[in-house]
């Protein structure tokens, strides 16, 4: 016997993020590296302990290795516990054969039997592509407050972006009139964050109806949430107001990781009262240099700099030799940038080297500056594990593959 | 590969009279080290990359800031279904207080008697290595001895210890003659000082301890060490790798400045043996703009505004603008505010320095400030 939950989370891990290009190649969003120690799935997991929900399951599907193992036993979010606890959720063998998850309902379908095992009172349905710091016991609150049987979180999106996002019509208390997926003319600049509550028992039949349904590409925006509302569910939408960003695509995951070294972007990762919990290396401080300069930088634990940076994020254990140059860039752990190259508005992977003399990013970084708008740039990304050779000009690369002057390592 | 034919007793209080106000509040083990460590991580990281299960943590008083450290011993991989890490406080047998090592390896005799294990390292908190223990096993089965002392060639650390071990030993490494607290011998050429960790064997040293106790010997070093030279096999197993012993505050000081420096840095903290710590949630390191940062070792949740120059900065650290911070050590949780200079200063943790404070020491006696003060 499994004591009740009052509420499980169910944390979708599984999806691919297409647009994120190689920084997904060979991991799932989720574990993506951000803002100096932290994957961006640190985020939603921790506002469910900080918001009090200790059951989590987490439904893991693409390219699981590295998330499975930061994940572990769940003890950097405090969530190894006796009963409940985190736990990860893969698609599965059954007796009639087995099935990947083929949408984010037919996942959260397959897991039915754990979701039972607590027997909750509301399943909160979240996912791993966002950087927030949001209080889920809030919302459920609301929930109550309303005897809803669904309570989706929106934020207020500008009207010329609303046309991006699946926004959702409200009477003022919040109670959800109509679905506008992606609409040409908004009505309304509430957009859904993918933050579901249901109650389970709604959920459940909810589930149960929708697999029954032959063409439905069980997906929770594209067929539950319209369908259940057509049925005369009871719908509300939870105001959310603080920092919201999707990191869907590589501009929007650069942007986030620098809105943390500008003040006034909102993001305050430094809270004690809302931490964000993450593994934490081991590894020694990190050592600054004498010829080296440091301008508005995060940098993490194990790094040796001897260079100069400025505007970047650096993850741990990165090392920056003489004379080189970084700016508006993310490194990430274990990259070794050598002497004398100059690398901005670029994102260098996991464990990649970068030899003597090479340029990255620089010459498209400038181009853009002159012409465009201050946010809009283009980013160059180079894979994890490669070795750029000495005297590499990728100034003007936007993605590199490992196939332009560029040895991989095996 | 785990389970070695070894087990470790750490001592966590010894040496602590040396350090002064630095261990008011806390004990040897729990003193904070090189920006994120505490003293005794060192021995029990070096134990537990050497395969060692079966750890004993001697504690005197003062221990509540070492108990925090150690919790279950998971960061050391010691928390484990069999064995792992014991705390071992005072009055397990209902004696005083122990003082000595004698008195304290007697109180814990039932630590050392129920271990299968045939060999025991003992250990104290003072010293700063990196070190493989299962080589010292190794040759102290090699060359079958009775206590196998681990000890260094002496060099220029040596003139400031004034209660230097010296080891006289033949070309086998057998020890011949044993020196205690001697001024330093420079012509000699053979001098090792002893690093005070040795592998004794299990019996042995329960003989030992039953022997002391009932002849109320106290002195570990004097009646059991150098009393044994002739009719023990004593050997001393010399290492070469970076060690720094610990006995004054001048050299506390200096031993952490000595890991600015990147090639030690990197000798002892090299990520094949790591050493380990417990670790905290603090956010990485954030400079603005206006920083200025040089020849330093910073660690995670500080955010610095000011200068820091030849420094040591411990976890959760704010310098605030124009602040200047050079040649110093600022341990974990303190605030130093606006237009604040330190220089050749140790600030322990939790402090708060308010604006406009200035702290000078000078490089042979650095400026103490204690912990959990407001200035």
């Amino acid at each position: 016997m499994y004591p009740k939950q009052k509420v499980v989370a169910m944390l979708l891990a599984g999806g691919q993020g297409k647009r994120l290009g190689i920084l997904t190649e060979k991991l799932a969003k989720p574990a993506i590296p951000y803002g100096g120690k932290y994957r961006i799935i640190d985020f939603p997991l921790s506002n469910c302990v900080n918001s009090g929900i200790e059951t989590v399951g987490v439904l893991t599907q693409y390219q699981p290795l590295v998330l499975n193992e930061y994940l572990g036993n769940g003890q950097p979010w405090d969530l190894d516990l006796m009963d409940g606890g985190l736990q990860i959720l893969s698609p599965y063998q059954k007796s009639g054969g087995g099935d990947w998850y083929k949408g984010t309902a037919n996942a959260i379908y397959q897991n039915i039997h754990y979701i039972e095992r607590y027997n909750p009172e509301h399943v909160l349905i979240i996912s791993g592509d966002h950087i927030y710091k949001m209080d889920y016991s809030k919302m459920i609150a609301f929930h109550e407050k309303n005897n809803a049987d669904c309570t989706i979180a929106v934020i207020n999106v500008p009207l010329d972006q609303a046309k991006r996002f699946g926004i959702l019509n409200t009477h003022k208390d919040g109670l959800i009139y109509e679905f506008d997926e992606k609409p040409q003319k908004p009505k309304s600049t509430k957009a859904s964050m993918g933050i579901y509550v249901f109650k389970w028992d709604k959920l459940k039949s909810y589930l149960i109806e929708d697999e029954n349904i032959k063409d439905s590409s069980n997906d929770f925006g594209k067929d539950i949430m319209p369908r259940i509302l057509s049925q005369g569910a009871k719908m509300y939408a939870y105001k959310f107001g603080g920092y919201w960003k999707d990191v869907g695509t590589i501009q929007s995951f650069w942007e986030s990781n620098l809105d943390l070294l500008n003040p006034n972007t909102g993001i305050n990762l430094n809270d004690k009262n809302w931490n964000i919990y993450s593994h934490s290396p081991n590894m020694p401080p990190h050592y600054i240099s004498s010829q080296s300069k440091i301008e508005n930088c995060i940098v993490a634990e194990g790094c040796s700099i001897h260079g100069n940076i400025k505007n970047s994020i650096i993850f741990p254990g990165v090392c920056v030799e003489k004379y080189s140059e970084i700016c508006n860039s993310i490194i990430m752990p274990g990259a070794k940038i050598k002497s004398n190259c100059i690398i901005d508005y670029s994102i260098v992977c996991e464990n990649t080297v970068i030899n003597e003399n090479s340029k990255i990013g620089t010459k498209l970084a400038v181009k853009h500056c002159n012409k465009n708008s201050k946010n809009k740039h283009n980013i160059t990304v180079i894979d994890q594990n490669s070795i750029i050779k000495n005297d590499c000009d990728l100034s003007f690369a936007k993605e590199d593959k490992g196939n332009m002057d560029v040895t991989k390592a095996i | 590969m785990r389970g070695k034919n070894l087990i470790g007793i750490i001592f966590s209080s010894i040496g602590e009279k040396s350090l002064g106000a630095l261990t008011q509040s806390r004990t040897m083990g729990s003193v904070p080290f090189a920006g994120k460590y505490k003293l005794i991580d060192f021995p029990l990281s070096n134990m537990s990359n050497s395969g060692i299960n079966r750890v004993g943590v001697i504690v005197k008083n003062n221990y509540k800031s070492l108990m925090d450290h150690l919790g279950s011993g998971k960061p050391w991989n010691l928390s484990r279904i069999n064995d792992g890490l014991f705390v071992l406080p005072p009055h397990i047998n209902g004696s005083d207080t122990p003082t000595n090592r004698i008195d304290m390896l007697y109180s814990i005799k039932d630590f050392i008697v129920e271990s299968k294990e045939n060999y025991v390292l003992l250990c104290d908190c003072n010293l700063i290595c990196n070190i493989n223990y299962n080589d010292v096993l190794k040759s102290h089965i090699e060359k079958n001895a009775d206590i196998t002392i681990i000890c260094r060639k002496e060099n220029k650390f040596l003139e400031n210890t004034p209660e230097s071990t010296v080891l006289c030993m033949d070309k086998t490494y057998r020890v011949k003659n044993i020196l205690i607290d001697s001024p330093c011998n420079k012509s000699s050429q053979d001098s090792y000082v002893s690093l005070d960790m040795m592998i004794f064997n299990k019996n042995l040293l329960i003989d030992i301890i039953n022997v002391c106790k009932s002849h109320g010997y106290t002195n570990f070093k004097r009646d059991v060490i150098q009393n044994s030279v002739n009719t023990m096999k004593i050997y001393g197993y010399e290492i070469n790798s970076f060690t720094y012993k610990i006995s004054s505050l001048l050299e506390y000081f200096n031993s952490n400045m000595s890991l600015i420096n990147e090639n030690i840095k990197r000798e002892l903290f090299n990520s094949q043996n790591p050493i380990y710590t417990k670790t905290y949630n603090n956010i990485p390191a954030k400079y603005t703009e206006n920083c200025k940062v040089k020849n330093s070792l910073i660690s995670n949740g500080c955010i610095i505004d000011g200068e820091v120059t030849g420094s040591i900065l411990f976890e959760g650290v704010h310098v605030g603008k124009n602040s200047c911070i050079s040649n110093s050590i600022v341990m974990s949780g303190t605030r130093i505010g606006y237009n604040c200079q330190l220089s050749y200063t140790i600030v322990d943790e939790d402090t708060v320095i308010n604006m406009g404070r200035k702290f000078m020491g000078f490089k042979s006696y650095p400026v103490y400030i204690s912990k959990s003060k407001i200035i």
